[in-house]
């Protein structure tokens, strides 16, 4: 017994030696960003930034105090003496046939359209929530994620469909994140899993995770990772949903979910999601922001341990490997992200980050 | 109005003043009936007067067209003999009309109708007729010939189309009433303004816009503000692009409406804007004594020497020497819009026209400046260098002036009020409303505000006044107009009595919240089952006259009662408020008698705490929302 013991330590050490040696000796080509960060001292009104978008040549930062444009090298902030339905901006939101800009805040939803702002709260208008965490523009209709359910605005007739436990499968009322596309239309429920709408059919259905109310994975990939949805992006028919537990991509029939024990996520508390395409996606967590190719994930934040500017790469065998760098997002804290471009944008709770494209 | 016209005109009253007297003697005691009698003397409906309200050149400008709003048609002259060459019918009302840049077709916006016609202006032919938004006012197409601009009264915004098949594209949020375009000479950059106000806090000065937008993006890039300015019509540019001009109102509604003479009502201006002036300057066109009312029409000479403004109430046009113009804006950078003496140095000439004079249009050499006068069927040509008219054009229509035609030029007209300073049409624009609050004097300095409200479809929802005291229409138009609005001449009773018979035909246009057919949406008919409903969500009885459906009765929505539903307000004399009527609710906000709700929601989230408007404090928000549906329906 002894010497089969001995065998299968043996063993066991050789294998784990063959895949460390396995690793290969120049980690997978991650894309690498020279970060410019924008804080108060550089004209951001607050340093929580909340959401970020990115129009053109323009870039809009959800702040706590305002909602800050930057163009020609230059911030403007919009405050409730402009309009702004309230100071602090939660969620952002592009027309791109108008280029009016949509803003969900903690006290209604506004409207930029040619630097005029109109608001609409649950006591002028028919808004469910004043608190919008979530909001997005599909053709003529504007879908907003609220405290107290769903609900969208046409444009075209001035009319608002509300969505909540009384018509749909939700159970749970607290939106947190919708995505809008011409086909379909999902909500991030805090609490009730993931909300589609079918545009086709006007039918709702919803997805939950199947382990219930707690944070066991039964079994891997069954389904959703967890109730409490943060966030959703919809892009090339796949879904990707933020939770506080992880994160979960689902193509219409099967589900994979991402946890930091099994992937190269940083960490399972996940504020957003934004997919590029169907393999590619973006994670803003507590602890930095990731990237994921589709194989490969990389991480970019200031170090836990010193705050020095740190980027790593996870391969597909789980090697995780240092990239040299000198700039890093403004916190680890990072709340959101968009892009237009191979250059990115980052809303963290100390300041936003514009990570500039480096060649490789 | 031409002399020959006016004298067809007083002819044909004059012929049925024997039949008159009867009926305002009878009005005397039955003030209605005596209208009643004046309706059954007409003989020609107004919709047959041609009431031409817009001209256009052709491109080498041997043609005008002529935008006939009351005989829905437009109406093609040799621009040298002003022979009629062709007469087009197109849709109901139509409002605005623009050329391709290449000259081969004509645009047409219908307005009561919702489409949008397309002339071949070779044929002279209707080729297509789109359906295009609510209410289309305007229309301009790109000099690329790619896309079609139209702006949307009812729906305030701008659609975007495909210039060849109609499709719409998408649509622009522009301002309230958004209701004339115009494309900079450059093509690059389209300018929009609209004649109602846009939301503004309660009892602050109304503010307005012209919304920008940058043509080939087909996006809203910037929002001139107009302060103060409640009400923006035609604009215009300078053939070289660097001075552009809007025809506008500018209300003192924060003050109290008492003595036209001591500081009147309206500031009658144009603003301009672009590189000649940097900023935006309001122009007053007022003088002491020669009040310049309603601005419509603002075109400037092709050699930037002249602006010409028409103005609708004072039935001229207002010249303005732009060199001086512009030696006068520098030397006074401050704000003069209320200064009276400013006109006298840049305004040069002011010359009469006909009546309601509204669209312009001036000959490619500037040598002569054409006047649609709307209200007496009758373009005049004034000779730039004299400022003369030099020949009127009389248009083919009714010989006479029926009862209802008078009533109508009698409503536009400031020739009335003291100094020719207001008219009806100045507070009910195109017979609408204005979106504005007003303090009249007899309810006290300071005291009751009033919203004021839609005029359209106010025949038997008597009486009038927020507060219920004018028992009739004539009241409400003649004595009472007369002492504290026009502080001047009374109407006669022939004048009265058509002025009334003129309000009361003012049918409501077409609700554009209704399904075809007239069918109610899931929502529509949740919220009507709310509006008739008699008891609540607990199934506690509703009583009767806190049901929706009692004080709003009826087909107009109205019981015309007096109810205190509880929204007296400090500085309101009684607590009791006559229902108004609902026709067309959702495009009059402000709501209740004040204004202060600025929205339907608002009636309730705000102002009915104890359920005294209505029981609704039960009503989840999608209940509320359904029944705010169902009343935009009515």
């Amino acid at each position: 017994m002894k010497k089969f013991r001995a065998m299968a330590f043996v063993l066991c050490a050789a294998i784990l030696h063959c895949s460390v040696s396995a690793a290969p000796l120049q980690p997978p080509h991650m894309p690498q960003f020279r970060f410019e960060n924008f804080t108060t001292a550089n004209g951001l009104p607050n340093n929580h930034v909340f959401a970020v978008l990115v129009d053109g040549d323009r870039v809009w930062a959800g702040t706590e105090d305002g909602l800050a444009v930057y163009e020609n090298h230059a911030w403007k902030t919009y405050t409730t003496a402009d309009g702004l339905a309230h100071r602090a901006v939660l969620s952002l939101a592009l027309d791109k046939r108008t280029g009016d800009v949509w803003a969900g805040t903690m006290g209604g939803l506004s409207r930029v359209s040619g630097g005029r702002i109109d608001s609409f709260t649950q006591l002028n208008s028919g808004l469910s929530n004043d608190v919008v965490y979530g909001v997005s523009v599909e053709n003529e209709s504007v879908w907003v994620a609220t405290a107290a359910g769903a609900c969208r605005l046409n444009l075209r007739t001035g009319s608002w469909s509300l969505y909540n436990e009384r018509n749909t499968p939700m159970v749970e009322i607290w939106a947190y994140g919708v995505s809008a596309t011409p086909t379909k239309v999902y909500y991030a429920i805090w609490g009730s899993g993931l909300l589609e709408y079918d545009q086709a059919t006007g039918r709702w259905d919803k997805y939950d995770d199947p382990d219930g109310e707690n944070e066991m994975v039964l079994f891997k990939d069954q389904g959703l990772i967890h109730e409490i949805v943060t966030s959703v992006s919809y892009v090339d028919n796949i879904v990707w949903a933020a939770t506080y537990f992880g994160a979960s991509r689902y193509d219409g029939r099967y589900w994979h979910n991402f946890l930091t024990k099994d992937s190269g996520l940083p960490s399972n508390f996940i504020n957003q999601v934004k997919g590029v395409d169907a393999r590619r996606a973006w994670f803003s967590t507590d602890k930095g922001l990731a990237y994921y190719d589709g194989v490969n994930w990389a991480v970019y934040r200031p170090s836990l341990k010193d705050g020095k500017p740190e980027m790593t790469v996870r391969d597909a065998q789980g090697a995780v490997s240092a990239v040299p760098v000198t700039t890093a997002p403004a916190h680890n804290y990072v709340l959101g992200i968009d892009f237009d471009g191979d250059d990115i944008w980052v809303a963290t709770a100390k300041g936003l980050s514009h990570g500039i494209r480096q060649k490789q | 109005m031409t002399g020959s016209h006016k004298r067809a005109g007083r002819v044909a009253q004059l012929a049925v003043l024997p039949l008159l007297w009867i009926a305002l003697a009878a009005s005397v005691l039955w003030p209605v009936p005596g209208v009643e009698a004046r309706q059954q003397l007409e003989r020609e409906p107004s919709a047959s007067y041609a009431s031409p309200l817009e001209l256009l050149f052709s491109p080498h400008g041997e043609r005008l067209y002529v935008l006939c709003q009351g005989s829905d048609e437009i109406r093609v002259l040799d621009a040298v003999s002003y022979t009629v060459i062709k007469r087009i019918p197109v849709g109901h009302i139509p409002r605005g009309f623009s050329l391709s840049p290449d000259g081969a077709r004509l645009f047409v916006t219908n307005s009561w109708d919702d489409t949008l016609s397309v002339i071949d202006t070779a044929s002279l032919a209707v080729v297509a007729t789109w359906p295009v938004g609510a209410e289309p006012s305007s229309v301009v197409e790109d000099l690329a010939g790619k896309r079609l601009f139209v702006a949307n009264r009812i729906s305030n915004d701008v659609a975007v189309l495909n210039a060849e098949t109609g499709a719409e594209d998408k649509r622009l949020p522009a301002g309230r009433g958004a209701s004339y375009l115009e494309l900079s000479p450059d093509g690059a950059r389209l300018y929009a303004t609209h004649v109602y106000p846009n939301p503004s806090p309660y009892r602050t000065a109304p503010e307005s816009e012209i919304t920008v937008i940058d043509v080939a993006r087909a996006v809203v890039v910037d929002r001139i503000p107009l302060h103060g300015i409640a009400g923006v019509f035609r604009a215009t540019f300078s053939t070289d692009g660097r001075l552009g001009a809007v025809a506008e109102y500018h209300p003192k509604n924060l003050v109290t409406l008492a003595h036209l003479e001591h500081g009147g009502a309206f500031e009658d201006t144009i603003t301009l804007f672009g590189a000649d002036v940097g900023h935006t300057v309001e122009v007053p066109l007022d003088e002491l004594e020669r009040f310049a009312s309603q601005p419509f029409g603002v075109a400037i000479a092709p050699d930037k020497s002249r602006i010409y403004v028409t103005s609708g109430g004072s039935e001229m046009v207002t010249v303005i020497d732009v060199p001086r113009l512009m030696r006068y804006i520098h030397a006074h950078p401050a704000p003069f819009v209320t200064d009276l003496s400013a006109s006298a140095n840049y305004v040069v000439s002011r010359i009469a026209v006909g009546l309601n004079p509204r669209g312009l249009a001036v000959t490619r050499d500037g040598g002569r400046l054409f006047v649609a006068n709307r209200l007496d069927d009758t373009i005049d040509v004034i000779n730039t260098r004299s400022n003369r008219v030099t020949a009127t054009i009389k248009l083919d229509g009714p010989s006479s002036v029926s009862a209802l035609r008078h009533g109508e030029q009698t409503f536009y007209t400031a020739r009335y009020s003291f100094q020719g300073q207001i008219g009806c049409a100045n507070c009910h624009i195109d017979s609408t409303f204005d979106g504005l609050q007003w303090n009249l004097e007899p309810d006290g300095f300071g005291r009751n505000i009033v919203d004021n409200k839609l005029i359209e479809g106010i025949k038997g929802t008597e009486p009038y006044k927020w507060t219920g005291t004018n028992p009739n229409i004539p009241t409400e138009c003649g004595p009472r107009t007369e002492k504290y609005f026009w502080r001047s001449e009374n109407y006669d009773d022939l004048t009265l009595a058509d002025l009334t018979v003129y309000i009361r035909s003012l049918n409501p246009r077409p609700n554009r919240w209704k399904l075809p057919g007239y069918e109610l949406t899931r929502a529509q008919e949740q919220g009507k089952a709310i509006f008739e409903r008699s008891v609540d969500k607990f199934n506690k009885p509703i009583p009767e006259s806190n049901r929706c459906v009692f004080c709003h009765s009826g087909p107009k929505g109205t019981n015309q009662k007096l109810s205190d539903v509880g929204t007296k307000k400090a500085l309101d004399n009684p607590g009791l408020f006559k229902s108004p009527p609902l026709t067309n609710i959702a495009l009059t906000a402000p709501y209740l008698h004040d204004g202060s709700a600025r929205t339907l929601e608002e009636i309730w989230t705000i102002y009915n705490p104890q359920d005294r408007h209505g029981r609704t404090n039960d009503l989840a928000k999608d209940e509320l929302n359904d029944l705010i549906e169902y009343l935009r329906t009515r």
